[in-house]
């Protein structure tokens, strides 16, 4: 099977593996882990048609190792697990960060409790990587050949934070190459290894300290310095989001990923009973867009915090609002008896009620929603 | 900058003339040497007097020059004191982390099968923070060449006990010497990627004489002909001095390289062209 631009019904697992080789993803590895497993059982059967390769590694270590090797090439590579499996990986993702290595990583998440991990660099030292999170199978087409144009635009690692439904579930897309690049000219690869400059005195070295071939030592102030100050860049440049019926909202629900679709259709149903309530929806989850989220809130009674977890992008919520409008959590820990991230409050109506509560000004329930 | 060298004088590559020392100069000397190794960017590093990794380093330098590898060869470097030696070598690199060069080495040989890889890795880079990386890498029988850098302790941190650290040896954690009721076992690792079928070419070299540095460049050759032929994965381990790590006079580093860590992990080759070396 090769790639197709014609609509099918294709499960997300594919659909994204699909995309990533529409956007020149050659190289590949991972380990397998439920609900990560499918993507890597589709890039091992399409990489090698296209002339790729796909590893199955022997750990997550290796995998994340191994794209590293590859992406320092110059080839576009990726790799990726479940949050368990990306903990096996931070180390590796600190010093590609700070190597300034382009790779996309996939977090086919367990649920959203590895929000943290995800936003917060997740590994040792003073970092960020850019975090997107599709909320559908055919939105997550689009973001993961973003993904791969983002880390080639910056130099830095892409994550994309998917879960169990967006690995899962069947949807109508079509795998489309999109063209990022006329719009946005890459910077050529010249940092990348390829063995010619040797013994020209201009040789490389891909490094994550700082180092400069021909030069004793380090200077990590100047070299942490500069790191931050990309990580400024793109913060300003990269806020994703979606606002919807913010404009009268009494109540806005700030969601990610695809819970926010469940909202999506929780806040149909409260409109119909003509309750002002609205959705913001990050789709960056780092750089966080705090500005757009202070402008979807003006006018709001309450934001309500929609998130599975016991409470991690709150934090964000309210650094953002910095207490100009309450902020209430409305989600909670809520998965399935496996653990993998199904819980009940995957529900539209379960949604529509706490809203409906927060709305009011009620308390809404605290704990395991089950 | 490498941008003196050879400009006057005496190249490396020029045979070396015997200069009488037993009376005056008859004048002031009028050519300088030059006796810059092989691509490398300074004649000069920062490593303890008497540490074997520069020897060692020279050979795999000189040894990519000589296979006329220069422009295709990539480096995957560890974490060790040799990490120091980076920033001279003039060629292609990738610094990995601690153990998990043999893993990078992997990804980017499958990326630029053209390029000669290698990894530059210590004992407690390789044997102990990243066995399972080069065990794997060979058992796939990976088309790179692991370069191992063993001498027993980890030089870096001021001597401390390895997993290739010899029974009887002191360290910093082992001051009585390694117990094996303690401490356990030193593990050959040469043997047991000897061992495994995806591996071409395995060979132990030592730097503790001149001897040992012309056996180390044959081996490391015959190494990376290995990589060039498509045989798989080809691994030298090269055991090297740290007198500073072993707490002994300099001038006692070869002696004692030879006699204690030569004793266990023995000197030669132990794999050719995928078939094991009756010994």
């Amino acid at each position: 099977m090769t790639a197709s631009t014609e609509r099918r019904l294709m499960e997300g697992s594919e659909a994204i593996a699909e995309a990533a080789i529409a956007a020149g993803c050659r190289f590949f590895s991972g380990y397998p882990m439920t609900p990560f497993t499918e993507l890597l059982e589709h890039f091992a059967r399409r990489l090698p048609e296209e002339g790729g390769a796909c590893i199955n590694a022997e750990s997550e270590l290796e995998a994340i190792g191994q794209a590293w090797g590859a992406a320092a090439t110059g080839a576009r590579a990726a790799t990726g697990s479940t949050g368990q499996g990306l903990s096996l990986m931070q180390e590796s993702m600190s010093e590609i960060t700070r190597a300034e290595i382009p790779i996309v990583v996939f977090n086919m998440a367990r649920g959203q409790g590895d929000y943290y991990q995800a936003t917060r660099g997740g590994g040792h030292g003073d970092y960020r990587h850019i975090v997107l999170a599709p909320e559908s199978v055919g939105e997550a087409v689009r973001i993961t050949q973003e993904a791969f144009h983002l880390a080639d635009r910056w130099r830095h690692p892409v994550l994309i934070y998917g879960d169990y439904l967006i690995a899962h579930t069947a949807e109508a897309v079509s795998i489309e190459p999109i063209d990022f690049a006329t719009k946005d000219p890459l910077p050529p690869k010249d940092w990348a290894v390829d063995g010619r400059l040797g013994g020209t005195g201009r040789s490389r070295n891909v490094n994550p300290i700082g180092m400069e071939k021909g030069s004793k030592g380090i200077d990590p102030n100047r070299f942490w310095q500069a790191l931050s100050d990309k990580e400024d860049r793109i913060a300003a440049a990269e806020q994703r989001w979606e606002a919807i019926g913010t404009e009268d909202a009494e109540l806005l629900i700030v969601a990610f990923g695809t819970l926010a679709r469940f909202a999506r259709a929780a806040i149909r149903d409260l409109r119909a009973e003509g309750l002002r309530v609205g959705l913001f929806r990050p789709i960056s989850l780092w750089p966080f867009p705090s500005e757009a989220l202070v402008r979807a809130a003006a006018g709001c009674r309450r934001v309500a915090c929609l998130e599975q977890n016991a409470g991690q992008m709150i934090d964000d919520v309210r650094l953002a609002l910095l207490g100009s409008v309450p902020v209430v959590p409305i989600g909670g820990i809520s998965t399935d008896p496996a653990g993998f991230g199904i819980g009940a409050l995957l529900d539209a109506e379960r949604i529509a009620g706490r809203a409906r509560d927060a709305y009011h000004g009620r308390e809404v329930p605290r704990g395991v929603v089950a | 900058m490498s941008g003196d060298r050879d400009a006057e004088g005496v190249g490396a590559g020029d045979p070396l003339r015997v200069v009488p020392t037993d009376a005056p100069p008859s004048g002031a000397c009028r050519r300088k040497g030059s006796f810059t190794p092989s691509l490398t960017l300074m004649g000069e590093h920062d490593l303890c007097p008497g540490c074997g990794e520069p020897l060692a380093l020279r050979q795999i330098l000189d040894s990519i020059e000589a296979l006329g590898q220069a422009q295709r060869a990539i480096g995957v470097v560890g974490i060790g004191c040799y990490t120091a030696l980076t920033s001279l070598m003039d060629v292609d690199l990738i610094q990995a982390l601690h153990g998990r060069a043999p893993s990078v080495a992997t990804g980017a040989k499958r990326m630029r099968p053209e390029c000669l890889l290698f990894t530059l890795q210590g004992d407690g880079d390789m044997v102990n923070e990243g066995l399972q990386e080069v065990i794997h890498t060979a058992a796939r029988g990976e088309n790179v060449t692991c370069i191992l850098l063993n001498n027993g302790v980890f030089g870096e941190t001021g001597g401390h006990m390895t997993a290739t650290t010899v029974l009887g040896q002191r360290t910093k954690n082992s001051i009585e010497g390694r117990d094996a009721r303690l401490h356990g076992h030193p593990i050959l690792i040469g043997d047991l990627l000897a061992r495994l079928d995806g591996t071409a070419y395995v060979a132990r070299a030592s730097v503790h004489d001149a001897a040992g540095v012309a056996r180390t460049r044959r081996f490391l050759d015959r190494a990376f002909t290995s990589q060039l032929k498509g045989q798989g994965f080809s691994f030298v381990e090269i055991l090297t001095m740290c007198p500073t790590g072993w707490f002994i006079p300099t001038a006692e580093g070869p002696g004692y390289l030879d006699r204690e860590l030569g004793a266990v992990h023995e000197v030669g080759e132990l794999k050719k062209d995928g078939v094991l070396v009756e010994r």
